[in-house]
């Protein structure tokens, strides 16, 4: 059932509306009377839980005889700013995921921000899917704060992602609908992957395998789903960051996804004007390349890739 | 008057950016003051150029007292500026939430770094800032009440002479601003908030330079005559009443800022955008004093269209 989560007034004959597709079956065939609500599109420029969340309505609708309990999914909770491919909420300067928990009282972004949150408040989990952006391609993978780790950690373990990475807490993102939620007592998971502007289907498929492995493991799902694979887990000092120094534009010369070794070569910077190499870049270590510049044009502190270092043994 | 390029980056299409500060006297890093972040920041940038001309013939008078110095910065973003944008060029991040930045990070972050490790030694520090919401405000000083903050800082808002003096609860969004970060290294910080953004307004710069030349004479940083301005009120930030619309369409201005309102009085009306007819009067809550107006003809639901300062603290 599509249900409005907040509506507003726009000046020329149009309102506003976040919408949500309830899909529940009280009388399913596990004894689960949980919540799951499935949350996308905060980024107007993220749109690989658009699939994701269009395979998962059609999978459990059809399926609904098999589904225990209530899955609400949330497509676009930044509908002007999916809609006119902008990553912000169009005409507020601030970035949508760090106004949490909103207000009743602000203007129409923390208003909408407000009515998400209340609207989600009480289910048992969430899953805030996130595309990084358009420079940036991504393997599937959840981020956890070290705060939440001891609650969250044993879920993220269940969405089929490659890479769970434990990072430090901020103050900054206290602001986040992430952040938010599990403050309020609903278990949120982050989920990152893919690239902005585009649909990386096998991403969304494995993803899709994972949020039903986890309705499964919550008893709320009786259906089929794909295999699932363990992650790799992983904290900040096991991460690499390489940046370019240079400005120009990067030519990659690794593979997103792959295993990279100590002193490969992760992609070159070039002067377009000379054709000279201004700057290649190695790996620093030996890991998984989780995340690979997709954009070309870099300037110095352009961020090329990510690395996350092979755990050493003894 | 020494000019030096306090930081620098490059761009592969396009000049080198170079951030300029000017410094006059010498000895005690006495008081530092940032002009544009963000690339509309025309008035703030106007503000510190007409504070460069001014000091530059006041140094050259004796004025600036021995072993005290003071460094203008009146642009931290060239490039935006230059091509008509807000936020940065490549990637739309604000330097202005990337404090206090990271010389290892993504370009946003390296130019925030390298611009705080150059300021953020000074005893004073004053940001021309604007703010996120579209509108015109009267002229006011503000800092952020942090644990950082001492009284006699809140004091010292009464030294520029205008006529508020704002103290602001930190948000998780505040923590990543130069403001912020300003108070949680030792120094003074300030931000000086003129009438306008994008334009410049000659009154508004003028009151705002002079409010800046006060406060250095105040601290004993500079000899001068000024008269001594307005009578600064000093208020908590959640004092002020906003009024928001509950309703869209085109707004039509019955008052603007400074103007004296009674409870009950017409602010503005709201006026159908297709067919004329008025379908809301926004009117005064309270009597008090027209501190920021909204300044777009075309108004969503939830905007906040005015603040106003009570006459009275009851």
């Amino acid at each position: 059932m599509i249900k409005p989560v907040s509506v507003a007034a726009l000046p020329v004959a149009e309102n506003f509306v976040i919408q949500k597709n309830r899909i529940e079956n009280n009388a399913g065939p596990g004894t689960a009377s949980k919540r799951v609500c499935v949350v996308t599109g905060t980024h107007g420029d993220e749109l690989e839980g658009q699939y994701v969340c269009a395979r998962l309505a059609k999978i459990l609708s059809d399926g609904k005889h098999k589904l225990s309990g209530i899955v609400d999914i949330y497509p676009a909770v930044n509908p002007l700013g999916i809609d006119s491919v902008t990553r912000g909420f169009p005409m507020f300067d601030l970035d949508m995921n760090r106004i949490f928990p909103g207000s009743s009282s602000g203007s129409l972004a923390e208003v909408a921000a407000h009515d998400v949150i209340r609207d989600i408040d009480g289910a048992d989990m969430c899953i805030d899917i996130h595309s990084s952006n358009i420079f940036l391609r991504e393997v599937p993978q959840v981020r956890v704060s070290e705060q939440n780790e001891s609650f969250l950690l044993q879920y993220a373990m269940m969405l089929n992602v490659d890479l769970v990475w434990i990072h430090a807490s901020a103050t900054v993102l206290e602001a986040t609908l992430a952040h938010t939620l599990n403050m309020r007592g609903v278990k949120t998971l982050v989920v990152e992957m893919g690239v902005g502007m585009r649909i990386t289907e096998s991403y969304c498929s494995q993803l899709l395998d994972g949020i039903l492995n986890l309705l499964r493991e919550l008893g709320m799902w009786s259906g089929a789903g794909g295999q699932t694979r363990a992650p790799l887990v992983s904290k900040d000092h096991n991460v690499g960051f390489l940046n370019s120094d240079a400005g120009g534009i990067f030519i990659p010369r690794a593979v997103h996804g792959s295993h990279v070794n100590t002193g490969d070569s992760v992609g070159i910077v070039l002067d377009p004007l000379t054709g000279a190499i201004v700057e290649e870049t190695l790996a620093p270590c030996s890991g998984l390349l989780f995340t690979l510049r997709e954009y070309p044009v870099v300037f110095g502190g352009s961020l090329l890739a990510r690395i996350m270092e092979d755990v050493k043994n003894g | 008057m020494v000019k030096d390029i306090i930081y620098s980056i490059k761009s592969p299409y396009r000049q080198s950016m170079d951030i300029v500060g000017y410094t006059f006297g010498s000895g005690e890093r006495s008081c530092c003051v940032v002009g544009a972040l963000r690339g509309n920041e025309i008035q703030q940038m106007a503000i510190c150029a007409q504070l460069v001309d001014t000091l530059k013939r006041l140094e050259e008078s004796g004025c600036v007292i021995s072993g005290k110095s003071v460094m203008i910065i009146p642009c931290a973003n060239n490039y935006s500026m230059n091509i008509g944008k807000r936020f940065w060029t490549m990637d739309n991040t604000d330097i202005n939430r990337m404090f206090p930045g990271y010389d290892q990070g993504e370009t946003t972050q390296r130019i925030a770094d390298g611009l705080f490790k150059a300021i953020r030694d000074y005893v004073h520090g004053i940001q021309m800032a604007s703010f996120y919401r579209d509108g015109d405000f009267l002229p006011h000083i503000k800092m952020m009440d942090t644990d950082y903050g001492k009284i006699e800082t809140y004091e010292s808002l009464s030294d520029f002479g205008l006529p508020y003096g704002l103290l602001r609860t930190p948000h998780p969004y505040d923590t990543t601003t130069l403001n912020y970060n300003w108070q949680v290294w030792g120094c003074r910080a300030y931000s000086l908030f003129s009438t306008y953004t994008d334009h410049i307004g000659k009154k508004s710069t003028q009151t705002a330079v002079n409010a800046t030349l006060r406060f250095l004479i105040a601290k004993g940083i500079l000899k001068w005559t000024l008269h001594r301005g307005m009578h600064t009120r000093i208020l908590n930030e959640e004092s002020i009443r906003t009024v928001k619309t509950g309703c869209a369409g085109m707004q039509k201005k019955h008052v603007t800022i400074g103007d004296e309102v009674a409870e009950g009085d017409i602010l503005c009306e709201i006026v159908h955008p297709l067919e004329g007819n008025t379908i809301s009067l926004i009117t005064s809550p309270v009597d008090g004093t027209v501190f920021f107006a909204h300044n777009k003809q075309l108004v969503m639901e939830h905007t906040d269209m005015f603040s106003i300062v009570p006459f009275s603290n009851v």
